[in-house]
């Protein structure tokens, strides 16, 4: 009998095994309605980037898309669902690297059978599904990646699109925003965190500094581990040098800390943080960093939602929902909702608009969103153009808020067709237009 | 040259799978490709395993294999699927040949780390060359084999054909390895290295042997991995991806050739339900059933088929 039983539970665990195999194989025939069309939406549910970027994405996204289906969105977004579809989302944990999010992307479309994908937030995601989505003809929308290589390495793309700037437009706005508001600044450093995130950030930015503030001079770069969360040597060696700004990519909870460990160290008070990324602290700081802390939001996002319809409609929705504003991540999510309706809407298709339909649609198109208007117009009509935003952060009486705000729009910050971003900037940003 | 048994329900096994491929759906074909592909590298954590050593740095080879296929296609221009494979697993004997010579002097949990250091400076190195992607890496170019360029579609069932022929080519030579003096050496060296020494056969060389080998067979795994996602990046090489490779290994256990297989399939298939059904919980799942599977089984998946064997006979 004791021998007996262990037995027995092998053989049941065997044949369990075999048997979820088999069905696992089997299942996933079953095929979408004709009356919903099936979203999938890719973000970090997990991981280092699921608390500042991937959730609050995942929460813009979802208060649009019951927003849609329950018809209560502002014009010219009132009617109800996608082209008259229910929108039906498929959430899926971005983390584990491209190879793995290949493999998911491709059970998204194959086995889940959904009409159009809209996520990815890491660079290196974007990069390895840009050319799965081009092979297997797939309506997908970048909503946050920033790599400025997505539309570089793809020849001529016919399905993969982004809502969202590149992370060169943030760079670039940052060098224009100091050499407004700081031009007599001599001494710039930088913090980054060693990926290829931050050595983008800062090669665009120290690049476009040559460019738009010759005199100031470039003394340090600091480039912690991603997730470190200690920056006390870097600190240290930043204050030994003594830099007027302090230029930092980093995002999160590293960005945080980072400025709450330098405020308390005094560093802030020497010279003005540079934050490309952060706006996501601006509701989180609470007073730990500086006024006149400069914060970027990767465009009109978050904080920086011009006040339209949508915005203000975005804003109160979310704030109900979640407590607080909508940060950027959730902004831009909401954008690439509303450009899939946009697409749906406008395709002319009866039923489910086909991936060829919704990409022709959006193509060059012009739409109207939280952050104001979207014009696809770069990258052959896949790319974003938008303005870009910087401005300071204030904390009074137990309000944050953001002041001295200026814009720059996207013929400002971002490189036309046909130039490799980090030449356009060497050769001085040739058809520049910041009017 | 007469074929045995489990060299027969090898071939029967590949051939029953290319067939039933034709009629699967692709994203099946697809997660099979990486599912064998990631069998290759657990492979070569076997083979260490019995000789008694733990490597938490198998992704070094596995990353290597990947990036030859990504560095050949796009700086020396080489498009041939088996050309490619073929340059990875050249790199990677070299360097497991340098490296070896240093590996082999330790055991136990000095050989796990100092196989976990090597493969985090491969990552590191990745991650400073701005040149190359950094952390975001590259695309693999548009492959062809022996002439044959794969059309839309076919891409998918090309590379699973091609993971198939190289695994089981791999599977039938280390069945006969396992067997052979040198393999069965291994297995000595873990139980009494030093009665191995006194049987006139060096540890060193059958160990070194044993690792350069092993090193070539993930090289295979990470070049298909690379050819199938169309990708490479430095997380091929980070620690919790060698990790992965350990825990297929034990998942599996190292009784037999066909173990890693069937591991890293039920691994692969798991993890993509259940990131399916639960998109914040998924990791959860996964932790549950590996953990189930070693408290019933801890010899691995494997100890089912011999105990089955042994109660029929």
């Amino acid at each position: 009998m004791t021998t007996q039983q262990p037995r027995l539970l092998k053989r049941t665990l065997l044949s369990v095994a075999l048997a979820s195999v088999g069905v696992m194989g089997l299942a996933g025939a079953a095929n979408a309605q004709d009356d919903t069309f099936k979203v999938g939406f890719v973000t970090f549910l997990s991981g280092g980037a699921s608390g500042p970027f991937g959730v609050p994405a995942a929460q813009g996204a979802e208060i649009v898309i019951d927003a849609i289906n329950e018809g209560t969105l502002p014009a010219p977004y009132d009617s109800k669902g996608v082209n008259g579809l229910m929108l039906e989302s498929v959430v899926v944990d971005e983390a584990g690297g491209p190879t793995k999010q290949v493999e998911e992307y491709r059970n998204l479309v194959q086995r889940q059978n959904v009409d159009a994908v809209i996520g990815y937030i890491s660079s290196g995601d974007c990069l390895a599904i840009g050319p799965v989505a081009e092979e297997m003809e797939m309506f997908t929308i970048a909503f946050d990646c920033g790599t400025s290589r997505l539309f570089a390495e793809l020849d001529d793309p016919q399905y993969m699109f982004r809502t969202g700037l590149d992370a060169v437009a943030d760079n670039v706005g940052a060098a224009r925003y100091l050499a407004e508001t700081r031009p007599d600044a001599e001494r710039i450093a930088g913090i980054q965190q060693n990926y290829a995130w931050g050595q983008d950030s800062w090669q665009d930015f120290t690049l476009a500094m040559e460019q738009l503030m010759p005199e100031a001079e470039i003394i340090a770069n600091q480039t912690p581990q991603i997730f470190q969360g200690s920056y006390g040597t870097e600190i240290s060696a930043l204050q030994t040098e003594r830099p007027e700004i302090i230029h930092s990519s980093m995002w999160g909870g590293d960005m945080e800390s980072f400025v709450l460990q330098a405020n308390a160290r005094g560093l802030l008070a020497q010279a003005d943080a540079l934050l490309t990324t952060g706006e996501s602290g601006l509701h989180r700081f609470d007073g730990q960093a500086p006024n006149g802390t400069i914060l970027g939001g990767r465009g009109p996002f978050g904080a920086f939602m011009p006040d339209n319809e949508l915005s203000e409609w975005f804003r109160e929705a979310y704030e109900a929902e979640h407590g607080t504003p909508p940060s950027y991540p959730a902004s831009k999510a909401a954008q690439a909702i509303l450009a899939l309706k946009y697409a749906a809407d406008n395709s002319g298709a009866e039923g489910v608009p086909s991936s060829e339909q919704l990409a022709a649609t959006l193509k060059g198109a012009e739409f109207p969103s939280v952050s104001g208007t979207v014009r696809m117009d770069l990258a052959n009509g896949h790319q974003a153009v938008q303005p870009m935003y910087y401005g300071e952060y204030h904390y009074e009486d137990g309000e944050a808020e953001l002041r001295n705000v200026r814009s720059y729009p996207g013929e400002c910050v971002s490189a036309p067709d046909g130039y490799n971003a980090q030449q356009w900037i060497k050769e001085g940003f040739p058809g520049v237009d910041c009017d | 040259m007469k074929l045995e048994r489990t060299e027969l329900s090898l071939i029967g096994v590949a051939i029953a799978i290319a067939i039933l491929a034709q009629f699967s759906p692709n994203w099946l074909v697809f997660t099979l490709t990486l599912a064998i592909s990631t069998a290759l590298v657990v492979m070569g954590v076997v083979m260490l395993m019995r000789a008694g050593l733990v490597s938490f740095g198998q992704g070094l080879f596995y990353c290597l294999g990947g990036y030859a296929v990504g560095l050949g296609g796009r700086f020396l221009g080489i498009t041939d699927a088996l050309v490619l494979v073929g340059l990875g697993v050249v790199v990677t004997t070299v360097v497991a040949m340098i490296l070896g010579l240093l590996m082999t002097r330790y055991r136990e949990i000095f050989f796990a780390m100092l196989s976990l250091a090597f493969s985090m400076i491969l990552y590191g190195i990745l991650v400073k060359s701005h040149g190359l992607g950094s952390t975001d890496g590259f695309g693999v170019v548009d492959w062809t084999l022996l002439g044959f360029t794969p059309g839309d579609g076919q891409a998918t069932t090309t590379a699973l054909m091609l993971a198939l022929v190289l695994a089981l080519a791999i599977a039938l030579f280390l069945n006969r390895y396992f067997k052979s003096s040198i393999g069965l050496a291994c297995e000595a060296i873990r139980e009494n290295e030093v009665r191995v020494e006194y049987m006139g056969i060096s540890h060193r060389k059958v160990l070194y042997i044993n690792y350069v080998l092993a090193a070539a067979v993930g090289s295979v795994g990470g070049s298909m991995t690379a050819l199938a996602a169309g990708h490479v990046d430095p997380t091929m090489a980070y620690w919790t991806i060698s990790g992965e490779f350990v825990f297929i290994a034990i998942l599996g256990g190292t009784g037999h050739v066909a173990a890693p297989f069937i591991a890293a399939l039920i691994f692969t298939l798991v993890r993509t339900y259940a990131v399916e059904l639960a998109p914040n919980a998924w990791q959860m799942i996964l932790g549950i059933v590996l953990l189930l599977i070693i408290l019933f089984l801890p010899k691995g998946i494997w100890s089912l088929f011999t105990r089955k064997k042994g109660a029929a006979s």
